[in-house]
């Protein structure tokens, strides 16, 4: 499949225009909700916090062209726009970042956005880079030895795109031509090291073709785009032709965590020249071309996500931590190989 | 409602905070959990966020000030009731001393990942009843088994036999009574000690002399007479008793008596009962000296000295003062043997606060015991023998013959004086005496 | 019953599992048509085909984080590690990872997988076919690991690390593969993890062991009872968790303890079963616990006399037997 230009003004027959308001609605709660998040770990209640603004567009599209009753999502800590997606509630989010005790995950546990989704078969065992990709090929073997046309979609960044598990995993879904979907969300940075120091080549798709399958570039702020090459992935995946690399382009308009000051390797251009690469707003800007939105309707949007992350901030800042007794729980099966 | 807005503690170690730039001006609507302003402790800079919705009115704190948590920086104007969470306890970290060692930079942490984070999440307090008992932790000395009671560690085995210590003779200090490898070393230098100090240097064995070697208990024994005297100042006092009615009573009951309470009937338990009355009226002679003050013990616990295989021993009547006649042949008719055999318990030995030895039983007419250290005074019963007496009736003198024996009281001169002494003697004199053939002792 | 050596056992075992349970799958380097380098997967292709016994490429971390993946979405892998001196990149996945998913996720997601792996030397292996691998894994809580030195163990241990829900590292000393031969039950059974076992009962000291030492231990205990020492002889079984009190009774019982181990002592399964041993049996001690191991070198030089020098041997462990004695 050959790459798609940036051709943001179209909707297709997948995707109404009152579907694609929906998406932006779902995008600007996880903005604001990712917002607080920052807001409450520089109050010093959320510990950490990695930031899915401007990733937005590109996870809320990719997970519209799946099957959330049956497909898998292997993620890692940036998700936070496809957990929304995949209707995740700002209080279960929040649970995580603050390390409550109902944290639907992995009860504070781990990290945010780390454990299974209660509801979706979506989870992330690690904050160890990449060691969900031959996972993921894992899940799409057992699929495939099933019969199942379940789709598994494995997302990663471009630093994890360096790493041996990846190419592992690639090979290894290559030979087997596994319902496999490799989407690399590409922000050009991993922490603060650039891409030109990752890689030779110019893209993380590029490489698909030394592993027998189609690499796909795309502009990770177009929904409408990365949709469209999401579904053709996944519609490949479920009639066995096997796995297809995505690359979404997105911009990463905040430091890689709470804990990065990205002032430190970005200059203040790049900083600057990045923000007109926020999705939200270009979505915003088509909607209001399609007049599917106007400043009224916008604000009204804008306002009531603010509303819904402020009632789900105070009711989940009011809840308890997890107490020591059930830190015990779960290591392994009480019955522990006695049969 | 105006309502104060204060800069919100954020940490444990940190105090004050320097203010950065305001982010919304006085007049501004303010939503809540709106940034309001920058503000930078020592290496983290972080935005405090309006506590409420409504206008910001003043601005107390300036650019570039330094404000103390908890202090007022501005005012707002609100419609709402504000919860202000409680204020966390601060705590100013002390810095170890040694400069090598370093200090604690105030304020400096490390976040999850190597960020700045300061972590509140503990500092306000639960909500709700959560956390029980902390710490499941598992540590070796809860797995360590002390279920031994009467086991001899490896270590203690083997200083006992370096040593030639009798375990079995040590009262061990460890859990549960075990004899720990303290106990050890402590009967060690026990001994040493009492050996450098009072046996004579450069003993001579010649020709045929035989040189014994002391048992432990011995030893024991030999230490504990040394401290005895070298400790207290004796001095003695001595007083006749004439026994005839004590004599007549026994020759009178002791039939009876040992038929109904199936045990023999020895002048001992009529002694002790009077001596533990003498003791109850006379309670200096019941006392211990201890750190320069005299402690007057209320139990009586009277120490009868029995001659054991091994030495000396002496098994303690508890509360003798509140037991019959009967009671005391009893309880002295169950723990003589067991001395004499060597199978005293702890509680035979334990607590004594004076002594009374009979050594009339081997014939003595006249004693001048030992203090059993730290009690006041020891009082021996000498043998009875009849003897000439006079006794004078009117202005009448007549010899008669009567049963007559000496009792002989050492004391502690630092407690006792020679009056004290005498009235006790007394005591005892007059209690002995008031017994006759037709006396109802019980 | 019929006699078997300990490949012949795993084979048997994993035969008769991928049987009983269609979700058992087999993956690892040349499982398929050559049946395993040490054929303990000879004939299983050929019987189950290959969506159940996959040939993987030569990359250890995938083999283990495929089979991770697959055991999370309804299948039991047995993934095999060619040589445990190449488990080294698998170790991200299996102590980084597949111990954490049933606690990371608080229950909702279970790891139940199994990790075959042969270890060992005294195979003219050098220094990367020889290594004992047990220590990082038995450490590692949400790990299992076992390690059964004969046929009847062999089939008990792998049949119930197969069938339990969390992951399992099954530890074979290639050494025992044919060298050791027994007599294993046809029907169906299985022994439970972390029970050690008495495999030799004795009253005067006790051997703790595992592995090929185990057989070791074995022969130098009947060499000691021609001079009268009683050597009980317990067979570990279970690297993780340790059978506490199976080892704190024995050595309570004799009141002398000898720890016999091919891994190099530093830091290993032996350290742990001394304090073990320390903590619960002190007062019963007759003497000094005892560990006996090779040389703190990399295990172990490839020529014959230093790898000779390097391996506990029975006469070895005799020597240790006796002087133990004599306390």
């Amino acid at each position: 499949m050959s790459a798609t230009a940036n051709n943001p003004s179209n909707t297709t027959e997948q995707l109404s225009g009152a579907r694609l308001l929906e998406l932006y609605q779902t995008m600007v709660l996880s903005r604001y909700l990712d917002e607080r998040v920052w807001l409450l770990n520089r109050q010093g209640k959320a510990a950490i916090a990695a930031s899915a603004q401007g990733h937005e567009a590109t996870q809320v599209a990719c997970v519209e062209a799946t099957d959330p009753s049956k497909d898998h999502y292997l993620i890692y800590y940036r998700q936070f726009a496809a957990m929304m997606a995949l209707g995740t509630t700002p209080e279960e989010m929040l649970r995580g970042f603050l390390a409550k005790e109902d944290d639907p995950m992995s009860a504070a546990r781990q990290f945010p956005l780390h454990g299974a989704h209660p509801r979706v078969d979506l989870f992330n065992f690690s904050n160890v880079i990449a060691t969900q990709l031959p996972q993921a090929a894992g899940v799409a073997l057992a699929d495939k030895l099933k019969g199942s046309d379940a789709v598994t979609v494995v997302f990663f960044g471009d630093g994890a795109s360096s790493q041996g598990d990846t190419h592992e995993a690639m090979n290894f879904a290559g030979v087997h031509k596994l319902p496999l979907i490799f989407f690399c969300e590409n922000n050009r940075y991993a922490i603060s090291v650039p891409i030109e120091k990752q890689m030779r080549v110019e893209s993380v798709a590029s490489r698909a073709v030394g592993y027998g399958f189609p690499g796909v570039l795309v502009d990770g702020t177009d929904v409408v785009a990365v949709h469209e090459v999401t579904k053709a992935a996944v519609d490949r995946a479920r009639a066995g032709e096997g796995p297809t690399l995505i690359e979404a382009s997105v911009e990463r308009l905040l430091p890689h965590t709470t804990d990065d000051d990205h002032t430190r390797y970005r200059s203040a251009e790049d900083i600057a020249h990045m923000a007109e690469r926020d999705p939200v707003k270009i979505l915003s800007a088509l909607l209001k071309r399609r007049d599917l939105l106007n400043d009224d309707s916008d604000a009204e949007i804008h306002a009531a996500s603010k509303k819904r992350v402020n009632v789900a901030t105070d009711t989940v800042d009011a809840e308890p931590y997890p107490s020591v007794d059930t830190m015990f729980d779960h290591v392994v099966d009480s019955v522990g190989g006695n049969f | 409602m105006a309502f104060n807005i204060e800069l919100p503690h954020v940490g444990e170690s940190v105090t004050e905070a320097v203010i950065g730039k305001w982010l919304k001006a006085p007049g501004d609507t303010i939503e809540k959990y709106d940034p309001l302003v920058e503000v930078i402790t020592d290496k983290v800079a972080m935005d405090v966020p309006s506590p409420a919705t409504g206008i910001l009115t003043k601005i107390f704190a300036t650019e570039g000030e330094t404000v103390l948590m908890g202090a007022v920086i501005a005012e707002m104007d609100t419609a709402e009731e504000v919860v202000v969470a409680p204020a966390s306890t601060q705590s100013a970290t002390s810095s170890p001393s040694a400069s090598r060692i370093g200090t604690l930079v105030q304020g400096a942490n490390v976040g999850p990942t190597g960020g700045a984070f300061l972590d509140t999440s503990l500092s306000t307090p639960e909500p709700t009843p959560a956390t029980s008992d902390a710490g499941k932790g598992i540590s070796s000395g809860s797995r360590s088994s002390l279920t031994r009671k009467k086991g001899f560690s490896p270590v203690v085995t083997r200083l006992a036999a370096e040593h030639d210590v009798d375990l079995d003779s040590l009262i061990g200090t460890g859990l549960g009574g075990r004899v720990s490898k303290k106990d050890v070393l402590a009967a060690v230098e026990h001994r040493r000690v009492s050996a450098s100090t009072s046996y004579p240097r450069g003993i001579i064995a010649e020709g045929e002399d035989e040189i014994i070697e002391p048992t432990p208990i011995r030893r024991m024994i030999a230490d504990h007479m040394v401290k005895a005297v070298s400790e207290i100042p004796h001095a003695w006092s001595a007083i006749e008793v004439d026994v005839t009615g004590m004599v007549e009573w026994r020759t009178a009951n002791k039939e009876r008596f040992e038929s109904e309470n199936g045990v023999r009937l020895t002048y001992l338990p009529i002694a002790l009962s009077v001596v533990a009355g003498a003791l109850r009226s006379n309670p200096r002679l019941n006392s211990n000296w201890l750190d320069g003050k005299i402690v007057l013990k209320k139990a009586i616990n009277v120490g009868v000295a029995v001659a054991a295989d091994g030495g000396l021993v002496v098994p303690v009547v508890h509360n003798a003062a509140d037991a019959t006649v009967t009671e005391l042949a009893g309880v002295l008719d169950g723990v003589v043997p067991r001395s004499r055999s060597g199978n005293m318990t702890i509680e035979d030995v334990r607590g004594g606060t004076f002594t009374l030895n009979n050594t009339g039983s081997l014939g003595s007419v006249w004693g001048g015991a030992i203090i059993n250290h730290p009690q006041a005074a020891i009082l021996t019963t000498e043998a009875i023998v009849k003897r000439p007496v006079v006794i004078s009736n009117g202005g009448n003198d007549d010899i008669v013959v009567r049963s007559m024996m000496n009792i002989c009281l050492s004391f502690d001169h630092r407690i006792i004086d020679g009056a004290e002494a005498s009235e006790f003697l007394q005591s005892v004199k007059s209690g002995i005496e008031a017994i006759s053939s037709d006396s109802d002792l019980r | 019953m019929s006699e078997q050596t300990v490949i012949e056992a795993v084979r048997a075992t994993l035969q008769s599992e991928m049987r009983r349970d269609g979700s058992v799958i087999v993956l690892g380097e040349d499982v398929g048509s050559r049946g395993g380098v040490f054929l303990a997967t000879d004939g299983l292709i050929d019987e189950f085909g290959e969506n159940r016994v996959i040939d993987t490429p030569l990359a250890e971390s995938s083999i283990c984080g495929v089979a991770l993946g697959a055991a999370v979405n309804g299948f039991r892998p047995i993934a095999e590690i060619q040589f445990a001196d190449f488990v080294w990149p698998a170790i991200n996945q299996l102590v980084g990872e597949a111990s954490k998913v049933r606690y990371g996720t608080n229950g909702v997601k279970t790891a139940p997988m199994t990790v075959r792996i042969p270890y060992g030397g005294g195979v003219r292996g050098g220094l990367y076919h020889s290594q004992s691998i047990e220590v990082l894994f038995s450490h590692t809580p949400g790990l299992f690991v076992v390690a059964p030195a004969t046929p009847y163990d062999a089939k008990g241990l792998l049949a119930t690390a197969i069938r339990t829900d969390d992951p399992v590292i099954v530890l074979e000393h290639k050494r025992t593969y044919r060298l050791v031969k027994g007599d294993v039950p046809d029907e169906d059974y299985t022994i439970p993890i972390g029970k050690a076992e008495i495999k030799r009962p004795g009253t005067d000291m006790t051997i703790v062991t595992y592995g090929l030492m185990l057989h070791y231990s074995l022969q130098a205990a009947e060499m000691a009872a021609v001079n009268g020492i009683d050597v009980e002889v317990i067979d570990l079984r279970t690297l993780r968790p340790l059978d506490e009190d199976a080892i704190a009774e024995s050595a309570s019982r004799t009141g002398k303890a000898l720890i016999v181990q091919e891994d190099t002592p530093a830091v290993s399964i032996s350290s742990e079963v001394a304090a073990i041993i320390g903590e619960r049996c002190f007062f019963d001690l007759d003497g000094p616990i005892t560990r006996l191991g090779p040389p703190e070198l990399p295990p172990m030089p490839f020529s014959p006399i230093q790898e000779a020098a390097f391996m506990p041997s029975p006469e070895k462990i005799l020597a240790a037997i006796t002087k133990l004695s004599e306390i």
